[in-house]
């Protein structure tokens, strides 16, 4: 919409003239200037420069429906959607699985799980609808070079041993799931790019980034002064317009940094009332998401993996419709498995810290600082 | 009318006396919240012909509690509500219609706790609380990037020409495309105060409620970093009300940091199954605690 032509709009004569003389072709020509600065380069009062906005936002403004209308697609487009990841309490929690059309992140320390949870997850979407899967294509973007399709067919075989006991149906499946291995950040964006055309052409049905974060080590230098637009912000508008789009989950997963000292935690009105009393708890959390707040804002779920008191823990830390709840699990030959699928309570801002327990792990953690 | 009455229109065009503001001013319904300690650090609920800003990290429950006010701005007004409706305008694709549904199922079920003899007695009313009719009063928007929304905003005023009974317009978030995609900071502040000063004028022409939702960002003051809404100090001036949500020890805190008329307080609140209620309220469903 927002390059959207003006000569397309179908304005009255004198404004499209106006406008084409002073090569204001798209919306976005248009209206991302102010006022006063509009008027001044069509050399125009005040009334022709708001009479042109006013037309060109109304060309250029997206249909309205009403939720209701909304919920009506939802149901029609077959129940909302969701691609269940087979572990039934995160399932149930999730409202059925990962949704259709929003951007789950998957976070946590290295070596905990998230790329197991990928490749099965890669793996049941290739499945056909019979056996919960969505019955198409996979892209899987592995940046860190740790994508296994023996590792995976061993997942999948250890889990529905029912399933797979069908002759070349492992094969089958596998040759479904493209795997990309961008070397750099360019790279990266270069096949994004192309990405939405062959999405949408070649029955794509799950879209996995892991990790997102592999290219941000030397990006994510957040200066004092002012911050400089990089392309991993484009990325991330960019995968959420393609979830939405293509109307398949996005799944990303995310490394953890160390906190640092300076990290912002608190309110200015909330620094003055506790004065010095927060350096404990700086302590106690360790970890955070190695893309920052903005990131953080822009998922629709978050999933944070965790370990802790000797157990690992999925947590559901974003979601709109679920629950702060943990549910503890470990990791076998099948992948991972639930401890239980009730699920503990998480309450607080506990739901969203990232604990790592075990000095291995330590030693294996991305310090950037 | 009264001789100084007619002396005070012809002293200035379009003003308006300090005393029938006031008047004006209480017999002004507001929408509530939810939660009855969040509308008493708000003076009663979120006010028409205001701008409210509300901020929060990723998660706290900015989303819910904008969905929540596009519910209960349609509680009828039999029901002590207002019985408008809500523009939805979403800028980050977190807007989930079944968790929609939920709220308006459970604001439905509140109504009828508060009002039992008024459901027994009019089963003619009972018709209008279906969420379906709810989900029907919200119009949603679905912006994808920041021309679109400059273009919404725009729009909304012929819009709501179109559609005189929208009492709220919730812009759930205003900072996510500004944040993305635009590279002259010094342009982007100079379009947004033009946004700001368009929001402001609809929710006094149009006797609705503007109600921003925004991110937050760290901000290197006093030798640390700390949290602040995102956008800048000069857009920090384009709301009325600014409400952060914030998490203290294990509570979901409000705080309000700026009104006009109402004294800085903060009050805990909680995100239930039903949506936004009081902090002691939440059901416990899930007993056990990590």
């Amino acid at each position: 919409m927002a390059n959207k032509l003006v000569s397309d709009m179908c304005l009255p004569p004198h404004l499209a003239h106006l406008l084409a003389a002073r090569r204001l072709t798209t919306a976005k020509d248009v209206l991302s200037l102010p006022e006063v600065e509009l008027m001044s380069l069509l050399d125009a009062g005040l009334a022709t420069a708001r009479d042109a906005v006013c037309h060109v936002s109304e060309f250029a403004c997206p249909p309205c429906q009403t939720a209701l209308a909304l919920l009506d697609e939802r149901v029609r487009l077959g129940g909302g959607g969701r691609l269940a990841t087979t572990l039934c309490g995160l399932d149930e929690a999730l409202g059925g699985g990962i949704p259709l059309g929003k951007l789950t992140e998957v976070v946590g320390p290295s070596g905990i799980g998230k790329t197991q949870f990928c490749l099965k997850l890669a793996l049941l979407a290739t499945l056909p609808e019979c056996y919960g899967g969505l019955n198409g294509r996979v892209v899987y973007i592995d940046t860190e070079s740790k994508f296994s399709s023996r590792r995976m067919i061993e997942i999948c075989q250890k889990s529905f041993p029912q399933i797979f006991r069908q002759e070349g149906l492992a094969q089958k499946m596998a040759g479904r799931i493209l795997v990309m291995r961008p070397a750099s950040l360019s790279d990266f964006t270069k096949s994004l790019e192309q990405m939405k055309v062959t999405l949408l052409q070649n029955d794509v049905k799950l879209l996995i980034v892991d990790s997102v974060a592999a290219f941000m080590s030397s990006e994510n230098e957040r200066g004092t002064t002012g911050f400089t637009q990089h392309p991993l912000r484009w990325a991330l508008s960019f995968l959420k317009s393609i979830a939405e789009l293509t109307r398949i989950p996005v799944v990303v997963s995310n490394q953890v940094r160390s906190q640092s000292n300076d990290d912002g935690y608190h309110y200015s009105f909330e620094v003055k009332r506790m004065g010095d009393g927060d350096g404990a708890e700086r302590l106690e959390s360790h970890l955070v998401a190695a893309l920052g707040i903005q990131w953080a804002h822009a998922v629709t779920i978050r999933l944070v993996f965790e370990s802790h008191s000797g157990q690992r823990f999925i947590k559901v830390a974003k979601s709109p419709m679920s629950p702060a709840v943990a549910f503890p699990f470990i990791v076998e030959s099948s992948g991972i498995t639930l401890l239980n699928d009730e699920g503990i309570d998480v309450s607080g801002p506990e739901i969203t810290s990232i604990r790592c327990q075990g000095q291995n792990l330590l030693g294996l953690l991305p310090l950037e600082n | 009318m009264a001789p100084n009455e007619t002396a005070q229109k012809l002293l200035l065009q379009g003003a308006q006396n300090a005393w029938d503001m006031l008047s004006e001013e209480q017999s002004q319904k507001h929408i509530t919240t939810g939660s009855g300690d969040l509308n008493g650090i708000l003076g009663g609920g979120i006010h028409c012909k205001e701008v409210t800003e509300i901020g929060g990290v990723p998660g706290i429950g900015k989303t819910q509690l904008g969905i929540q006010l596009a519910i209960n701005v349609q509680i009828p007004v039999d029901y002590g509500g207002l019985g408008g409706k809500a523009i939805y305008i979403d800028t980050e694709g977190s807007f989930m219609v079944e968790r929609v549904y939920q709220i308006a199922e459970g604001c439905i079920s509140d109504i009828m706790e508060y009002f039992p003899c008024h459901h027994d007695k009019s089963s003619s009313g009972q018709e209008n609380l279906q969420p379906e009719s709810f989900l029907a009063g919200i119009y949603y928007f679905r912006i994808c990037s920041y021309t679109e929304q400059i273009a919404v905003i725009n729009y909304l005023e012929k819009f709501l020409r179109e559609h005189k009974d929208v009492r709220i317009v919730i812009i759930d978030s205003v900072t996510f495309h500004f944040r993305q995609d635009f590279d002259d900071l010094a342009l982007r502040t100079r379009v947004l105060s033009g946004l700001s000063l368009k929001l402001m004028k609809i929710s006094k022409s149009y006797n609705l409620a503007v109600v921003l939702l925004n991110q937050v960002t760290t901000k290197f003051t006093e030798g640390s970093f700390q949290l602040t809404l995102a956008l800048g100090d000069s857009w920090s001036h384009s709301c009325t009300n600014r409400l952060i949500l914030y998490w203290k020890g294990n509570e979901r805190c409000a705080y309000l940091d700026k009104s006009p008329s109402l004294p800085v307080a903060s009050t805990p609140y909680a995100v239930t199954s039903k949506g936004v209620r009081d902090a002691g309220s939440s059901s416990c469903k899930r007993v056990r605690v990590m």
